[in-house]
């Protein structure tokens, strides 16, 4: 401290690196979201395909609930649920599970309209080569419903590394909230949300171009 | 384990203001929407046909609504212009927001919309001696409207749930409402509950009117 009490500090390259980590936490949880929603949701979107009535009864209202309430009143409400059943996690895991659940909504219907892609045909045909059931999903389905459905697959995934902005509500400090401490310490709004845009800018507009590309690729 | 008793009588008692606070959200959501529209359709038109400023500032629009998240959009109309000396309400912010990202990605769908439609009705219209106008507002926009009719229905869901981020910036719409509620009652869990049924009813009657208006207007 110098001469007196300053309230306020500029902006300065340390706050650069503060807001660098951030957006390294948003990445990260978004990469676990991302990943584990995307394993779950495949398996859902099997199930909502194969399975006929059980799944169309019960696990297609349960997915679209969560498709049907905003994502801020998921995080809010689970996170003062979990210590109702004696769970007490911090907000980065609460985050991630309520994350992971969203993505799994979203990529189930990504993922039952790559298998209806698929035409069954094509199935009949590798069922009558001898393929096992397993194979057939393995070997057939698979590639060509994942390549029909890459597009939006990464649009999804895009989605929920925006949507990552709003786990900052539970107090997990990534890069919406890191910019929101720093405007709150510096009084320099528009620069540091700008900073913030810019790295949202930065890891999202790159993906979003190639997906674009992908698709018009496979589509010629 | 299970010792927390739940008290849902103080909720009940607010659901009427719940349910106000619900059409405040329909209402913002659906002029956002609107003005969405309007713009959106701009932006499309400028991307297709301009060259120079014009086109560049539309595809920044464009690429900026939707490479960022939402609540980053909405804290820089909230805190950003703030740098300005431009302080909106909070109704302002949350409306310019979602205009913002709804005219972002309408743009992108209205424009997937007019490359559907074959261009030779474009120049037909044109050669039949009408304005540059004319072909737009009466040949290619009611076409493009139909094609892109399911992704602004999905879009206005989206509007709505969107507009819950609104409680992050002192909105008192259904979600502020609620946290207004839960902060005076410390009913949290029990309050967020409701508003998320609450969401989940707004979203399916949405739906449900969109399917009905679909049929009076799909008749032909």
């Amino acid at each position: 401290m110098q001469s007196g009490i300053n309230v306020f500090t500029s902006f300065g390259t340390n706050d650069i690196w503060f807001m660098a980590q951030a957006a390294w936490r948003t990445l990260m949880i978004s990469a676990v979201s991302i990943a584990l929603g995307t394993l779950l949701g495949v398996i859902c979107g099997w199930l909502l395909h194969e399975g006929r009535i059980l799944a169309a009864v019960l696990l297609a209202p349960l997915l679209d609930a969560f498709r049907s309430v905003p994502l801020i009143i998921q995080l809010v409400l689970f996170y003062n649920f979990a210590p109702i059943i004696g769970l007490n996690l911090d907000p980065f895991a609460s985050g991630v599970i309520v994350l992971t659940l969203y993505t799994a909504a979203l990529v189930a219907n990504v993922a039952q309209g790559g298998m209806q892609a698929v035409g069954v045909p094509m199935r009949r045909a590798a069922r009558s080569l001898g393929m096992s059931y397993w194979q057939d999903l393995r070997y057939v389905v698979f590639p060509i419903g994942a390549r029909a459905v890459f597009p939006s697959w990464v649009g999804v995934a895009l989605g929920v590394m925006k949507d990552s902005a709003l786990v900052s509500v539970l107090g997990y400090v990534e890069l919406l909230r890191a910019s929101q401490i720093l405007i709150t310490r510096t009084q320099e709004p528009l620069l540091i949300i700008s900073i913030a845009g810019a790295f949202y800018f930065a890891l999202s507009y790159p993906i979003s171009r190639y997906a674009a590309k992908v698709e018009k690729r496979w589509v010629q | 384990m299970f010792d927390y008793n739940f008290h849902w009588r103080p909720v009940f008692k607010s659901v009427p203001d719940l349910l106000d606070a619900g059409l405040l959200t329909l209402q913002v959501a659906i002029l956002s929407m609107l003005i969405g529209i309007v713009i959106g359709l701009g932006l499309a038109v400028i991307r297709m046909n301009m060259r120079g400023p014009l086109y560049w500032f539309a595809t920044s629009w464009v690429e900026l609504a939707r490479n960022t998240p939402a609540l980053f959009q909405l804290f820089f109309f909230g805190f950003g212009l703030g740098a300005f000396g431009l302080h909106l309400t909070p109704y302002t912010i949350v409306l310019a927001g979602l205009s913002f990202n709804c005219a972002g990605y309408l743009a992108e769908n209205f424009r997937g919309g007019f490359q559907a439609v074959p261009d030779t009705q474009r120049r037909a219209g044109l050669s039949l001696g009408m304005t540059s106008w004319q072909v737009y507002t009466r040949i290619l926009i009611p076409q493009v409207f139909r094609i892109v009719y399911h992704p602004l229905t999905n879009q206005l869901v989206w509007a709505v749930l969107m507009s819950s981020l609104g409680m992050l910036v002192g909105f008192r719409e259904l979600s502020g409402e609620t946290q207004f509620f839960a902060s005076r009652t410390y009913r949290i869990f029990e309050y967020f509950a409701v508003t998320a049924v609450i969401y989940y009813v707004l979203v399916k009657l949405i739906l449900l009117a969109s399917r009905l208006l679909a049929v009076r207007l799909f008749r032909y």
